[in-house]
């Protein structure tokens, strides 16, 4: 087998292995499947209640990605006026840093209070989890600018707008579509984790409820199907990177 | 003869000495840890070839800033082309010792850059472009650099990097080079196929050119004039014409009178620093 292929089927062979492993142990301990289901059992699960969990799935998809596009056009326009001016980047710098040391789910019950309980409060957590790392990276890659670069073209007379749009809005699109890849799959953990307490609907309601009724297999698979969901769209936030900005994977996959 | 009887031999003579850069007891204090440089008078005429040599530190790059208007003088005046400088002086071009290309642009495109922002030039740009890439093309075929037009800035050793990031110095026909140790990151060899297409840049088109370096051999084998500044606060010491015939060739640098102008500086500089410390 070339070394190529073997690298390409070695994430198969851990998911396989551990499937089996997990399997194996809980039949080995004969853990009680309302405790621990194994491998099969959640695969049972998994095509039993197709229907349920792929409408919940469907719910918690697209609310993330609503939560997630309102964090990517937030994040670009308050990256954009942080990065912009160094008064701005030192003003408002700790107040971000502060901002995202709280714990989001804490968020989760004042939004029940304003909005209710359903699609906004999980579209709303995905929001609040997911823009500041894209805060963060569009205003560090504006805010970076090598000073004998901004003499070549200060001379020149050009304005802050001028090298904002010629240096510093390319130079931050790697930065933008990195934070993208950690955006999506917080978002994620924001929907999920307001379904839990504060919805009818979505994953996060489909495993709690389920959870409360002893049916572990339900819940497992639940816990499948929301992790392929956010390592999908993080594997397309990781083209999508490559593709925009080849020029600063120099030399890695040429 | 008639037509030019206006001008009095006076005024003839200091006409063709009339300074393009032109300093009168410059001295500039970026904050109250003293002055950068101090005191500076210097003039140089329109076409000049300017090195100027100093330890680091001692305010070179400052001189840079002066010249070119990026930063005003705490005390003196600064004229450029007979007018006071007080912005950046567009009919400036840079380039330092780290390229600093875009990489995410074309090495054409990089050159092109300057034209995006300089006026009258940004404003054309669309309509002109293709004029302006064949300015470009042919720059870059001058320094050497046909065929690589459409490769990026990662794809290019770094004596190409810096050959166009001269180009991008150029692009917009500036009347005033400014190169802040361009060469002081290469190795021998590429350094000294550089000081050539410098040389041959300069013979072809007689922009005035002020040289930031370390290097003695590169200021008297390029410079018409060479400066030496002393330890900050930076104050010329020195001022030594260079009056070997051009056009130059590399291999004068290994011979007299060449070499011995060149340990003379360099016993000047001993002695600066001695003197100093
Ligand atoms: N923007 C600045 N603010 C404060 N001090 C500066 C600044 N730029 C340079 N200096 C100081 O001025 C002196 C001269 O600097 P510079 O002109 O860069 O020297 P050189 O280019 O000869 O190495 C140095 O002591 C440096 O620390
Ligand atoms: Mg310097």
């Amino acid at each position: 087998m070339k070394a190529t292929t073997k690298e390409r089927l070695a994430p198969w062979l851990a998911v396989i292995a551990l499937l089996a492993i997990w399997e194996g142990t809980v039949r080995a301990l004969n853990v009680p499947p309302f405790l621990f289901p194994g491998a099969l059992a959640t695969f049972e699960a998994m095509i039993t209640f197709a229907g349920p969990i792929s409408m919940h799935s469907w719910q918690t998809l697209w609310t993330t990605v609503v939560g997630f596009g309102l964090g990517v056009a937030v994040g670009l326009v308050l990256g954009f006026i942080i990065g912009s001016s160094r008064f701005m980047y030192r003003a408002c710098y700790p107040l971000l840093v502060g901002f995202n040391a709280i714990p989001k789910v804490a968020f989760v019950p004042i939004l029940v209070v304003w909005f209710g309980i359903g699609s906004v409060p999980a579209i709303l957590t995905a929001f609040l989890i997911c823009f500041f790392p894209i805060v963060v990276n569009v205003a560090t890659g504006l805010a970076t600018l090598e000073p004998e670069l901004e003499d070549v073209l200060r001379v020149l007379g050009a304005k802050r707008l001028d090298v904002l749009l010629k240096v510093g809005l390319p130079r931050s699109l790697p930065y933008f579509f990195a934070s993208l890849k950690v955006a999506i799959t917080l978002a994620f953990v924001g929907t999920v984790v307001s379904e839990t307490v504060a919805s009818n609907q979505g994953i996060g309601y489909l495993m709690m409820s389920a959870g409360s009724q002893m049916r572990m297999p339900l819940v497992f698979a639940g816990l499948i199907v929301i992790s392929a969901m956010a390592m999908v769209m993080y594997e397309l936030f990781a083209v999508l990177e490559k593709r925009m900005t080849r020029w600063a994977h120099r030399g890695q996959d040429r | 003869m008639t037509a030019t009887t206006t001008e009095t031999p006076a005024a003839t003579a200091a006409g063709s000495e009339r300074a393009f850069v032109d300093f009168e007891g410059v001295s500039l204090a970026y904050d109250d840890s003293g002055n950068a440089i101090e005191d500076i008078s210097l003039s140089i005429r329109d076409g000049e070839f300017v090195a100027i040599v100093g330890p680091s530190g001692c305010g070179k790059s400052t001189f840079m800033k002066l010249c070119t208007g990026l930063h005003g003088p705490t005390q003196g005046s600064v004229r450029v082309a007979g007018e006071p400088v007080t912005g950046p002086l567009k009919i400036s071009g840079m380039a330092f010792q780290n390229a600093n290309l875009l990489p995410w642009r074309t090495t054409l495109d990089n050159v092109l850059l300057p034209l995006e922002i300089v006026r009258p030039y940004r404003s054309q740009f669309r309509k002109r472009r293709a004029e302006f890439v064949g300015w470009a093309r042919e720059l870059l075929r001058t320094v050497g650099l046909e065929g690589y037009e459409d490769q990026f800035p990662w794809q290019l050793s770094g004596g190409m990097q810096q050959r166009a990031s001269i180009c991008r110095a150029l692009i917009h026909q500036p009347k005033l080079l400014m190169l802040d140790e361009p060469f002081a990151a290469l190795d021998a060899f590429t350094r000294e196929e550089l000081w050539c297409v410098l040389r041959d840049l300069w013979q072809a088109q007689r922009f005035t050119v002020v040289l930031v370096t370390h290097d003695l051999r590169e200021a008297a084998f390029l410079a018409d004039t060479v400066y030496v500044m002393s330890k900050r606060p930076g104050r010329i010491v020195e001022r030594r014409e260079i009056d070997l015939p051009r056009p130059r060739e590399l291999e004068t640098t290994y011979r007299e009178p060449f070499t011995s102008l060149v340990l003379e500086l360099r016993a000047q500089i001993g002695e600066i620093r001695g003197g100093a410390a």
